[in-house]
């Protein structure tokens, strides 16, 4: 990996006094021009850029739900992410620095797009939890081995999955996304979204509470339990 | 040394606690209810599991076209 550093304090300041190597060349070399500079730059990004892809489009795909809007998503946010290098400091932040763009680039097109209201990611705030898939599998009398729960996270497959996540209502779709698929934190969450900490909180309850709730066909169809939807 | 705490309040912060979101004092006295409460540790490791299936999705092989599209793209910066 290159030296992050060496090119950043290359094209953004002067080299310290004193220290080695001048404008990011090894020591006693002429200071790199500005277009070794950005071929630093380039080859460095295409490097992360091509560590991270699957994950961008994965999460560019959950945010989406859309392959081809997926695909511009990634574009978007990677012509962003250029335009921008000189806000990444360290190359070790480069992965939380590309998602955060990701994200960014998503939520300010949803605000942007005229086919979804403001008022689509705000409904049914403050409607109470269902009951989670654990209280209704859980048997406490059997064994730990034989436990209804854990079989149905073995048998679930990755489609049941997405489609229980892709089926909730966006407000509460894009909170799990960010923290549980993206690994936000919540003041994270808060500000790509521009909500209060609160809501994240509130938010992410209720989308966990409902994607646990449409995961229950499933239970029911591996013959995991004998109760209904409703109880 | 952090108090005791019983099932409800471990259940009421299970979510926060495996996101990361706790302070440390909060953190330490969930963790030592999972350490006695096989319920509680059982809910814990469901969610915990279940996480893990919802962060695999964020994860998908990128079509060959969208890595054309990048690399061009990239040297065109």
């Amino acid at each position: 990996m290159e030296d992050w550093g060496v090119i950043s304090r290359s094209r953004s300041s002067p080299p310290r006094e004193g220290a080695r190597g001048g404008g990011g060349g090894p020591a006693g070399a002429p200071p790199a021009t500005g277009e070794e500079v950005t071929a630093r730059r380039r080859r460095v990004f295409q490097a992360e850029v091509e560590r991270l892809m699957d994950r961008l489009y994965g999460t560019a795909v959950r945010l989406t739900r859309n392959r081809a809007d997926a695909e511009d998503l990634v574009a978007e946010a990677l012509a962003r992410a250029w335009s921008r290098l000189d806000t990444l400091e360290d190359l070790q932040a480069f992965e939380k620095w590309i998602f955060r763009i990701l994200s960014n680039a998503f939520v300010s097109g949803r605000r942007r797009s005229r086919e979804t209201p403001a008022s689509a990611l705000l409904t049914g705030e403050d409607e109470g939890d269902t009951e989670s898939l654990f209280d209704r599998l859980h048997q406490p009398f059997l064994l730990w081995w034989d436990n209804p729960e854990q079989r149905l996270l073995d048998r679930l497959l990755r489609e049941d999955v997405e489609r229980a996540l892709d089926g909730l209502p966006d407000a509460y779709r894009l909170a799990v996304v960010l923290v549980d698929v993206e690994g936000f934190t919540y003041a994270e969450a808060a500000e790509t979204l521009s909500i209060p900490v609160g809501t994240v909180r509130s938010r992410l309850s209720r989308g966990r509470s409902l994607f646990q709730e449409a995961l229950w066909p499933q239970a029911r169809e591996l013959g995991l339990t004998t109760r209904g939807v409703g109880g | 040394m952090p108090s005791q705490i019983e099932c409800e309040e471990a259940v009421a912060r299970l979510l926060e606690y495996l996101d990361g979101e706790l302070e440390e004092a909060d953190r330490s006295r969930v963790e030592r209810h999972l350490e006695t409460c096989r319920g509680c540790f059982d809910r814990s490791e469901f969610e915990r599991r279940l996480r893990e299936l919802v962060a695999e999705t964020g994860s998908a092989p990128a079509p060959e076209s969208l890595r054309l599209r990048i690399r061009g793209l990239i040297e065109r910066f």
